[in-house]
């Protein structure tokens, strides 16, 4: 999973990354020169406000973009190298996303939601079924797996979301406002989940508004006016 | 791209809306099932025409005589001088006859008994049988030597065998024409009408020699006429280029001098049978081209309710980009979504157009014909149509930028 990379090293590096976005006659940078590297195995918080460049940096981690200047490496690849299939196996390979609004196929139940990025592999899983349903127990819904999203909580949906983002294996999941759309009872399963993949080695990002959310991560990165304005890691 | 991952994701695809599956399909449904019969039709049309071309003689050639001109005065068809036995043995040699006829005409009444009965009288050769490819239902037809003879024998055609003779054998009896009496050797085939419209089973064949020295009788300026010849053609060589050769040749044999008209006249039965079917045939590729509008209509139908479904299923569609799936993923799923339903309109259609020509054929008495080609073809069509008219949108699908597609509303 983590080919020449050993926990502590850093999995995702950022150099000088800029993104620009032109709207009209001026020039708006969502991200400016952003360095900054995250740790395998180190549950980090994206926080700041809206149109601070936090979700620019999640679809430039997320392989879904490419920065304006600046090189992005993950696991000492860099992104820029890359063509469009190459960055289509590299998120199905290495990062795991979960939404705010879960993105589950409605019409799917959540076994065939969670085997959606298996059947994309191009290195193939053996026993698709097998390897859904295990992460599906990691997400302790074993029992409601032939469930529509329909027929399952908001808790469920983004559990089984969850399970989708680790079918894979990924090294990294990136989660954009897991919590957003949930009461915060289920708001604290959902992180305490994402805490325990943390803990089992997977580098989890998330964006988060909410400072009780962001409580979780071991580290936590402000952005105002696309830069970094403060870098808190958490006495262990 | 991958295959089954792409018809699988199709398949799923259409199975959440049946309805509006259904109600894509529908125009290729139709357009396949009008094709379909459409070309039922045309091609019962045409296997119809070539029955009677090759009933008349897929490929022979038929030689009369032209018209002649005498000192200004141009007389009718056939005035020129007929043929004779030798020049008839000239073009025997010619390469690519297989089989050559001879054959006089003449009107006469037969007599049977107290019962009588006007028809056409045959003088021909042996070859006559091949080049029609007709034969006897009983008996036998007459000889080589029964015609160097003249010998009094006769083959009658099944309307003259039912008139004269009412269930009774004719063979062994005994026929007069123009007072001659002939023996009845053998009741031809039926043959039923002709694209003329006349009987050609009311017909009595002699030996040529019998019609020359005894009952039609000779020409009056040249002794061992023949009044028109009929050659059956070699396969592989083509009519017009035969047609041609044949020409150059019966203008040697004729003596006709560089310049002179021909005094001779080549008939291509195929030609005229096909130049009175070209109305209807022009009339199938009409309406073969209706149906295939009709088709192309069906088509813009799946590309309009494709284009409706990329843009319901954007989100769905940045979802499966951000799990790992390349534009070639995308557009093979949007394609095969378009493939199938043409495929499964085009399957039930097909159905439908073999009902249709079913009915046409009942109902109508249109000639049919149902070949598993026509099938294919308007399978093949179907197919393409779904291709064609479902990369636009798949492409649209492929091309969406996937931050934008996950958060569209």
């Amino acid at each position: 999973m983590m080919a020449n990379l050993t926990i502590g090293e850093p999995l995702i590096k950022c150099v000088d990354v800029t993104k620009t976005y032109i709207m009209g006659e001026q020039q708006v940078h969502a991200l400016n020169k952003v360095s900054v590297d995250f740790i395998a195995g180190e549950m980090t918080a994206i926080m700041g406000p809206s149109g601070s460049g936090k979700s620019t940096l999640m679809n430039l981690l997320g392989a879904l973009d490419t920065p304006t200047s600046g090189d992005l490496f993950i696991e000492g690849r860099n992104l820029s190298s890359l063509d469009v299939d190459e960055l289509a196996d590299l998120r199905n390979k290495t990062i795991g996303f979960v939404f705010q609004q879960f993105n589950l196929l409605n019409r799917a139940t959540a076994l065939t939601n969670v085997k959606l990025p298996l059947r994309y592999s191009r290195e193939p899983v053996a026993d698709i079924d097998a390897r859904a349903i295990e992460c599906l127990s990691m997400v302790g819904l074993s029992d409601r797996m032939n469930h529509r999203p329909m027929q399952l909580s908001g808790g469920q949906q983004q559990r089984v979301a969850i399970a989708r983002a680790l079918a894979t294996r990924p090294a990294i999941i990136l989660a954009d406002e897991p919590t957003g759309a949930l009461d915060s009872r289920t708001s604290i399963e959902i992180m305490e989940l994402l805490v325990t993949l943390s803990k089992q080695g997977i580098t989890v990002i998330l964006v988060t508004h909410e400072e009780d959310v962001a409580e979780y991560a071991a580290r936590k990165i402000y952005f105002r006016d696309g830069v970094i304005v403060a870098d808190d890691r958490k006495m262990t | 791209m991958k295959l089954k991952l792409a018809i699988s994701s199709a398949i799923e695809a259409l199975l959440a809306n049946v309805l509006r599956s259904f109600l894509t399909m529908l125009g290729i449904m139709i357009g396949v099932a009008s094709v379909m019969a459409m070309m039922a039709i045309s091609e019962g049309a045409a296997i119809q025409v070539d029955q009677q071309i090759s009933a008349l003689g897929a490929s022979n050639l038929t030689v009369r005589p032209g018209a002649s001109r005498r000192g200004g005065r141009h007389s009718g068809a056939n005035s020129a001088p007929p043929f004779t036995d030798k020049q008839v043995q000239i073009l025997q040699q010619e390469p690519y006859v297989t089989a050559i006829s001879v054959r006089n005409s003449g009107a006469v009444t037969v007599v049977s008994g107290s019962d009588n009965w006007a028809t056409q009288l045959y003088g021909t050769n042996v070859g006559y049988f091949e080049t029609q490819s007709w034969g006897v239902t009983a008996g036998e037809i007459f000889t080589q030597r029964q015609i160097s003879q003249s010998a009094a024998v006769v083959v009658i055609g099944k309307t003259v065998a039912d008139t004269l003779f009412e269930g009774t054998n004719p063979l062994g009896q005994v026929i007069r024409a123009k007072n001659v009496p002939l023996r009845v050797i053998g009741v031809l085939e039926e043959k039923g009408q002709s694209s003329f419209g006349g009987d050609r089973d009311d017909i009595v064949i002699v030996p040529i020699t019998t019609a020359r020295n005894r009952i039609l009788g000779a020409h009056k300026t040249t002794p061992k006429h023949v009044s028109s010849i009929t050659i059956s053609i070699a396969d592989g060589y083509i009519m017009a280029d035969v047609q041609n050769q044949l020409e150059d040749r019966l203008r040697e044999i004729r003596r006709i001098k560089p310049g002179s008209a021909d005094n001779f006249r080549v008939f291509n039965i195929a030609d005229f049978v096909r130049a009175r079917s070209s109305t209807q045939a022009t009339m199938g590729v009409l309406l073969a081209f209706t149906a295939a509008v009709s088709l192309i209509v069906g088509g813009v139908g799946v590309m309009n309710i494709m284009l409706v479904s990329v843009t319901e299923r954007t989100r769905e569609i940045g979802l499966r980009m951000a799990v790992g799936a390349r534009k070639g993923d995308i557009l093979g799923q949007f394609l095969a979504e378009a493939i199938l339903l043409c495929l499964i309109g085009g399957l039930i259609g097909s159905a439908l157009g073999v009902g249709a020509a079913e009915l046409a054929a009942n109902v109508g008495g249109f000639p049919i014909s149902i070949s598993p080609m026509i099938a294919a073809t308007a399978l093949s069509a179907a197919i393409f149509i779904g291709l064609f008219f479902g990369y636009f949108p798949a492409r649209r699908a492929a091309q969406l930028n996937p931050i934008e597609a996950l958060r569209h509303e």
